[in-house]
């Protein structure tokens, strides 16, 4: 049964060394028509078995807290219905695309561009994106009216993630190092920050960079256990080292206050000019008239130009020494060493750049929230920058902006479901389904483009004349 | 001395069902190389199928022996089965596709597949914890000496259950993958996957099996887990998750040994710790141990080196 199925589908899609060299069965002998309906028919009713069996406990029946023991219901309905789209949805794929000799998919148009439109298109995008971001909040003030506040927020929200997958890209993408615990710095940044606040009394802009630094001199701390560790060993400890950071934070309560977290952390001024109201406030001084919305704003263009810094400099860094060894120790660990790199210094600069701009993110998340506690930096959010960075292409620095674009406003895109309320009647909580449709997103996109959505490079180092390359020349996140 | 001994024996206790869990991460990473992070889902699903077989059975303490003893057999297999059921389908839509991917691929997936898991049982059956009466109780007294210094120890019948089955299962595993055609093509995909299958071995279907077995192993965790503490959640996968993989990590990846070895080892060190020391600090003592065992040995305690050709 598992062969069955397996093998139809995997002949399309799965390029497993072993497999390669066999013919798709749907080239090699072409189904017939009756044939077709037989072999779909048999493959969806298989797959409707396997829904039925995963469902019959978690559909067909369900749990509640009764009195003094737990009460169980059942629900066939449900679990007959579910087993009814999947087998009409499995059928109808089949029909059309699994296994038909023309699948659906090869009679649409190809809309493929050629790769030197692409690159075209590639050098143009980046400032016309520079262009829409600066003017956005304006554009947003005009167009979108009352709502104009929660797309600014927004827009805000994606920035930081734009900028932390940045952060990330350098150690991952660049240097070929599997960190899964970036939100350590992230947290630590924010911490940093909104203690120093809390404890000496100091402002964002200065503590900016104090958290920036603190947040690099962390990252060398994790980077010097980890020197000798590759792939997955490495992946482990940084992942440990993000959760012992969590759990330090949770549990020292004199100094962080625990799980209440830090409330009462200062807003950023510009220029000494607090957006407060009345007397010597931002609105007050330039003759506007009071408004919350000139804060967003100005938090806005901080994140903005914090993401771009972040990105000027990974630019910058690549045509350096620097930048290039990261590049080389990426590709292979011990040639660079032949060569003479020094791979130490080589991933902790990695580790403490990476992590800087982790900080930078992290007091940027402080004081736009106003309150941290240690529930903001969990394991997920780490996953949540790594799936951004590899979902839009490991080392494409457009990749990261356009991944940030989909999976950060996708959920919160997802928050504005009610309209199904009025499909499967008011008890129907739409909210709920919002991140099990996100981790099927991250499923669907991730085998639609294994390579993430950006699927070329442009190398830093060419010999005559500097041409994008297909990712899969370019080894990734291999984690030496 | 009296405390020691039972510190231990709970250590043992919790150290079997990380084990039990960490031979799913190391036998998948053996064969395909990549971290199943839906492992600890997985583990999640099989203690909520145990969960409603046990209650569809009407199993509670007050049955007899001769019952008790066929409906857990029962709760076991059915448990076994329908998750390893789930265990293939993850294998199948997510990992499959991306085979002869990029590394990183398959990890994102794995990290989405945990993701839609664990909503999926948040959603089909509600956020709020499960709790289960105790169906197992009692134990025996263990004492040595007389009078004033007399050292008593309890084992409870739970405990003891637990610590047999898992050496059980772990026999029968280390048999299965020694000395079966299965075990054979497992450890000639392990290998090389490509001769391998130009000997005849059908790698997927290996690859599979390899899922389902984990599955099953992880659903044994899970009604373990749910017997012992008697409450579970949706999100009890991650945490018990990532201490597997810290544990088949310690062990060495791709070890079975190792990774029982591993298990046991977290479990013994979360249970000192928060024995002698703080319970709020256990994780970090665990992961501590981590990251200085991996400094001195790179590749874990029993895992092998990798040898690299230039």
């Amino acid at each position: 049964m598992t062969d069955e199925t397996a093998g139809n589908v995997s002949s399309r899609t799965a390029l497993g060394a072993a497999k390669r060299d066999v013919a798709p069965p749907a080239q090699a002998a072409p189904y017939g028509g009756g044939n077709l309906f037989a072999e779909s028919l048999k493959d969806a009713v298989l797959v409707a078995i396997v829904t039925a069996a995963l469902g019959f406990f978690f559909l067909g029946l369900r749990t509640e807290i009764g009195v003094g023991t737990l009460e169980m219901s059942t629900r066939w309905g449900l679990l007959i219905s579910a087993v009814g789209v999947v087998f009409t949805g499995r059928l109808i794929l089949n029909l059309m695309v699994f296994k038909s000799a023309q699948p659906l998919a090869s009679r649409l148009p190809s809309i493929s561009l050629p790769g030197d439109a692409l690159g075209t298109i590639g050098r143009a995008a980046g400032p016309v994106l520079l262009v829409v971001a600066l003017a956005l909040p304006f554009l947003l003030l005009e167009f979108a009216g009352s709502r104009s506040r929660q797309f600014i927020d927004l827009s805000i929200l994606i920035l930081t993630y734009i900028m932390l997958g940045w952060g990330l890209n350098i150690v991952v993408g660049l240097a070929g190092l599997l960190d899964l615990g970036y939100v350590a710095f992230y947290a630590v940044g924010a911490y940093s920050f909104a203690l120093l606040a809390e404890y000496f009394d100091l402002g964002f802009w200065i503590c900016l960079p104090l958290a920036g630094i603190l947040s690099a001199f962390w990252g060398i701390l994790l980077g010097f256990p980890v020197l000798r560790l590759r792939g997955d060993y490495l992946a482990i400890v940084t992942l440990a080292f993000g959760e012992i950071i969590r759990v330090v934070l949770l549990n020292w309560y004199e100094f962080t206050n625990g799980p209440d977290g830090i409330s009462g952390i200062p807003k950023p001024s510009l220029f000494g000019l607090e957006f407060t109201r009345g007397e010597g406030g931002f609105a007050d001084v330039f003759g506007l008239e009071f408004s919350s919305l000139h804060r967003f704003i100005w938090l806005y263009y901080i994140i903005l130009a914090l993401a771009l810094l972040t990105n000027f400099v990974t630019h910058r860094l690549r045509r350096l020494p620097i930048g290039r060894a990261w590049e080389a120790l990426r590709e292979d660990e011990i040639a660079c060493r032949s060569l003479g790199i020094n791979t130490r210094n080589t991933k902790l600069t990695a580790f403490a750049i990476g992590a800087m701009f982790g900080g930078f993110a992290g007091s940027f998340f402080a004081t736009r929230q106003g309150f941290i506690s240690p529930e903001s930096f969990t394991f997920i959010e780490s996953a949540l920058i790594l799936a951004i960075v590899v979902l839009g292409g490991l080392g494409s620095q457009i990749g990261v902006v356009v991944a940030s674009v989909v999976m950060i406003g996708g959920i919160e895109m997802l928050r504005n479901l009610d309209f199904l309320k009025e499909i499967f009647g008011p008890t129907f909580e739409p909210t709920h389904y919002r991140m099990l449709i996100f981790g099927l997103a991250m499923v669907f996109i991730m085998v639609w483009k294994p390579r993430g959505l950006i699927t070329s490079r442009v190398p830093s180092a060419a010999l005559k004349e500097r041409k994008r390359i297909g990712a899969d020349m370019v080894s990734q996140g291999e984690g030496h | 001395m009296e405390y020691f001994l039972q510190q231990l024996i709970n250590g043992l206790t919790l150290g079997s069902i990380y084990g039990l869990i960490a031979i799913g991460y190391t036998m998948v990473y053996g064969i395909i190389g990549m971290i199943n992070f839906a492992h600890g889902d997985i583990f999640m699903v099989g203690a909520f199928i145990a969960l409603m077989v046990i209650l569809a059975l009407g199993l509670t303490a007050s049955a007899g022996l001769a019952f008790m003893l066929l409906a857990l057999f029962i709760v076991l297999v059915v448990a076994m089965v329908f998750t390893s059921v789930w265990g293939w389908t993850v294998e199948r839509l997510a990992y499959r596709p991306l085979r002869g991917s990029f590394r990183l691929a398959p990890l994102i997936t794995a990290i989405g597949m945990s993701i839609v898991l664990q909503n999926f049982v948040q959603v089909s059956q509600g956020a709020r914890v499960k709790p289960l009466q105790p169906i197992i109780s009692g134990g025996v007294k263990l004492s040595e000496g007389d009078g004033g210094n007399s050292i008593v120890v309890q084992l409870s019948y739970m405990q003891m259950i637990i610590i047999v089955t898992t050496v059980v299962l772990m026999a029968g595993f280390s048999l299965l993958i020694a000395k079966t055609t299965l075990g054979r093509a497992q450890r000639a995909c392990e290998q090389d996957q490509k001769m391998a299958a130009l000997l005849g071995v059908n790698v997927d279907r290996t690859i599979s099996l390899t899922f389902i077995m984990g599955a099953a192993l992880a659903s044994v965790a899970g009604l373990m887990f749910l017997l012992y503490y008697g409450v579970i959640d949706f999100y009890i996968g991650f945490l018990a998750g990532v201490k597997a993989f810290t544990a088949a990590v310690l062990g060495g990846i791709g070890s079975l040994p190792g990774a029982m070895l591993g298990g046991l080892l977290i479990g013994l060190i979360e249970t000192f710790w928060s024995g002698y020391f703080t319970v709020e600090y256990k994780d970090v003592a665990a992961f501590s141990i981590l990251a200085i065992v991996l400094i001195f040995l790179p590749s874990g305690l029993l895992g092998r080196p990798d040898v690299e050709k230039v």
